[in-house]
């Protein structure tokens, strides 16, 4: 990676699923470790059980709070089809991470629409090397059935050029005390998952 | 020492450091945690939430009289609210400095209009500073509180959802106290505008604003950034980060005041450009006043009147294309996700005895705003705050039998507080035979629960006075109030029946804490499930629109012998059950019971 450009992360799923506090540690990470950096989301009624995105950007200047359509070098995507309502925003070489989760909008809970069954043969189809995890049943065997967010976190850093250091330094002061092994522990797992 | 703050907490911060003393605000996005982080941080300044945007502003006014810095924040409508005390604060002037905190929504993410606050300061003849990132949010509070005491005006800070809510890196600094002397001086040909002292008044404002377009030439946050003179962009605020990112090498005009405008700039930077553009968020604020200087300009013609800006978007508009190399789009036929209310919200369960009334409902601004959406489709009308008790008693008095019976209002705690008293007191004095349903969730619940005068507590959360709304409603001359848990759908149902038969006006207080609340909680988070052999399928709780509940269809092809035929039947999604048991009561069938 170019200590001159600009990296750009959007991590999207539905409110109420962690993103802003990963968005946070991912950006209070990137801080420490030197680069400029703007982050954005939206708050308010959107997060009444709405689609939610947090744009993460850090490089040696960054002028933008928010991505442009097709410069996000890595989808980070908490709901399976949350993946592909943010894909616009996706660079052509860009890296996806899908968290193998459905979360049921109104429309298909209700009983109007049919919940896609082809999310990840589709974005397979055009992103081949996609990692999709179950971060759930991870976090379930992790004995810490909240830590999806810092597991996916976790994973997701191994594509980025912070050091895992900046990630947990950021962890142990902005977590409470008693969160900060568990967090870890999902944080590292994550790393571990993500592959070589 | 640099830290990562969002526009907001680094407007909170600029406050600490630049001396405010008093901060009054009510809650609104996207300008919220603004008073949230300074009630949370910093001790030296007295922050509480006011009822309204109005009251706000008087009371920061009170302190600015006194020679106290001090802010006064709100979202873009509450200005409206504000508007009154606003306006004639432009004629009495301030003394100590005070800043109007005002946070526009473009797109509106979480509002009802898009309207640009910047008209404010030309209407009410006072300054507009716009920052661009967190560190200039911190350092124009500075400014603006600079500002007001040289020229004695009150200044709007406008600040965008993508200012406010959007995090950058910002130098911290030490607070320093305001230079006014503070204390009580009797000044009534200033601070008393009966209409001899404002027609003295009138002239210093338009003096003043003279003043301040020269101030303008200089102003420090005016800035030239020249670069390609082939393309001049002049911006401010957001407008000016995307405008960057879109053309880093084109030359910049980047206001930090944008109203009054430097003349004199423009021109000169104008002169020393090809093509001459305005990139601003919604009305073509900039661009009118270049275009009265004569000069020749592009504008809202390339990037339109509608929604936010970004960054592709004023690439587009300048060039007509991108240069992001994109995955492009998967096409797929994707539900949309509106936000929604809430597993255990009380107000799902008294729309749903609204829905068995056949009510019309007026309602207005607050989570129970989305009751307007399917299945519910319950909310008729959502003007601003307080709105519906007013639009409720209109429709019954011009209408007669048409309304008589079947108009109801609904207003939340928190907005009832805010603007609803001075309508149900217009209800009670002109009579009719309106229901009002005050929905007290006990909290302000849309923008992260904060207190508010019936809760009881403060924003430092100190204990305080609980306002009674049954005695309110008495004391207004209501001779029907009654209290009410709208978790039992059927007595709510039967009550609002009553009284929309009453020819008399009508006042329901359904009381249930808001589901996201841990205190005085009243669901026993004990979740539920479904008697799958008894579930005939009729969807009546489904048309709840409860996201613990999903409807499984059963094709025909499936029924088997022997077995009942129906559609398809309920399933409860018990991680997601609080328990509320609003499907339950209006369950005909007996088909849910207690998860074991």
């Amino acid at each position: 990676m170019s200590k001159n450009r600009v990296y750009n992360v959007l991590i999207v799923g539905v409110g109420g699923q962690g993103i802003i506090l990963a968005s946070d540690v991912l950006s209070l990470a990137a801080a420490r470790h030197g680069y400029d950096v703007k982050k954005n989301e939206i708050h308010g009624m959107a997060q009444r059980g709405g689609s939610v995105s947090s744009h993460v950007r850090f490089g040696k200047q960054v002028s933008s709070p928010i991505i442009k359509l097709g410069e996000a070098d890595v989808l980070l995507s908490f709901e399976l089809i949350e993946t592909v309502r943010y894909w616009p925003f996706l660079a052509a070489n860009g890296k996806v991470i899908i968290n193998d989760l459905k979360i049921l909008p109104p429309a298909v809970f209700t009983g109007q629409m049919q919940y896609p069954t082809d999310v990840i043969e589709k974005v397979k189809e055009r992103v081949p090397d996609t990692i999709v995890i179950d971060a759930q049943a991870v976090a379930d065997k992790l004995g810490n059935p909240r830590g999806v967010n810092i597991i996916l976190l976790g994973m997701m850093s191994k594509y980025l050029d912070i050091p895992v250091a900046d990630y947990e330094a950021v962890m142990k002061e902005k977590l409470k005390p008693k969160l900060v092994d568990i967090n870890l522990k999902a944080f590292h797992e994550g790393r571990s998952l993500a592959g070589a | 020492m640099k830290v990562l703050l969002s526009g907001n907490e680094a407007i909170a911060r600029g406050a600490y450091e630049y001396g405010v003393r008093l901060a009054s605000a009510y809650p609104g996005t996207p300008s919220t945690e603004i008073l949230e982080y300074i009630g949370e941080n910093f001790p030296e300044i007295k922050a509480g939430w006011a009822p309204n945007e109005k009251v706000a502003v008087e009371v920061a006014s009170g302190g600015a009289f006194g020679g106290a810095r001090s802010m006064a924040i709100m979202k873009h409508v509450g200005l409206n609210v504000a508007a009154d005390p606003f306006m004639t604060l432009s004629y009495t002037g301030v003394n100590g400095g005070m800043v109007i905190v005002v946070c526009d929504d473009p797109d509106m993410h979480s509002s009802q209009n898009e309207q640009d606050s910047r008209h404010y300061a030309k209407f009410g003849k006072v300054p507009c500073l716009e920052p661009s990132d967190s560190q200039e949010a911190k350092d124009i509070v500075g400014e603006a509180l600079r500002i007001s005491e040289e020229f004695d005006t009150v200044v709007l800070l406008r600040s965008f959802t993508r200012v406010s809510h959007s995090m950058s890196l910002v130098e911290l600094g030490e607070r320093k106290e305001g230079p006014k002397e503070v204390g009580l001086k009797k000044d009534p040909a200033k601070c008393v505008m009966l209409p001899a002292m404002a027609r003295r008044r009138h002239p210093i404002v338009e003096q003043r604003m003279k003043d301040l377009a020269t101030f303008a030439e200089t102003f420090p946050y005016n800035k030239v950034i020249m670069g390609d003179t082939s393309l001049g962009i002049i911006t401010s605020g957001t407008a000016f980060q995307y405008a960057r990112e879109a053309f880093p090498e084109a030359s910049f005009l980047k206001l930090g005041m944008t109203w009054p405008v430097p003349a004199q700039m423009i021109r000169d930077f104008a002169s020393k450009v090809k093509r001459l553009v305005v990139i601003e968020e919604l009305d073509p604020f900039i661009e009118e006043a270049v275009r009265l200087l004569g000069i020749k300009v592009e504008g809202k013609e390339l990037t339109g009147f509608l929604g936010e800006l970004s960054p592709e978007k004023v690439e587009i508009a300048l060039k007509g294309a991108s240069s992001a190399k994109s995955a492009g789009a998967i096409q797929m036929e994707l539900p949309l996700r509106p936000p929604n209310m809430c597993p255990g919200c009380p107000h799902r369960a008294t729309f749903a005895a609204l829905r068995k009334n056949k009510a019309y409902v007026s309602g207005d601004i607050g989570c129970y705003t989305l009751g307007a959406l399917p299945p519910l489709n319950m909310l008729d009308h959502c003007l601003c705050m307080g709105a519906g008790i007013g639009i409720a008693s209109g429709l019954d008095r011009a209408l007669g039998e048409l309304a008589q019976g079947k108009a109801v209002a609904v207003i939340g705690d928190s907005t009832f507080f805010h603007s609803g008293m001075t309508p149900l007191l217009d209800l009670a004095y002109n009579g009719g035979s309106t229901t009002v349903i005050i929905m007290d969730n006990r909290t302000t619940a849309m923008t992260g629960a904060q207190n508010h005068p019936g809760t009881g507590l403060t924003l430092r959360q100190d204990p305080t006075i609980m306002v009674d709304i049954e005695k309110l409603g008495e004391s207004f001359g209501f001779k029907r109030v009654q209290t009410i848990n709208p978790y039992k759908v059927e007595d709510m149902e039967k009550l609002i029946k009553e009284e929309m038969a009453t020819p008399e006006p009508s006042l329901i207080i359904a009381r249930a804490p808001c589901a996201l609340l841990k205190t005085g909680r009243i669901l026993e988070d004990k979740p539920l499930r479904i008697k799958n052999d008894v579930c005939m399928g009729c969807r009546t709780c489904i048309s709840t629109g409860c996201p613990a509940l999903e409807f499984v269809k059963i094709d025909k092809s499936e029924w088997k012998e022997g077995e009942k035929k129906r559609p398809g039947y309920t399933k409860i999604n018990e991680a997601l059950c609080v328990g509320c048991r609003t499907c339950m009561e209006v369950c005909r069938f007996d088909a849910i019971e207690e998860a074991s």
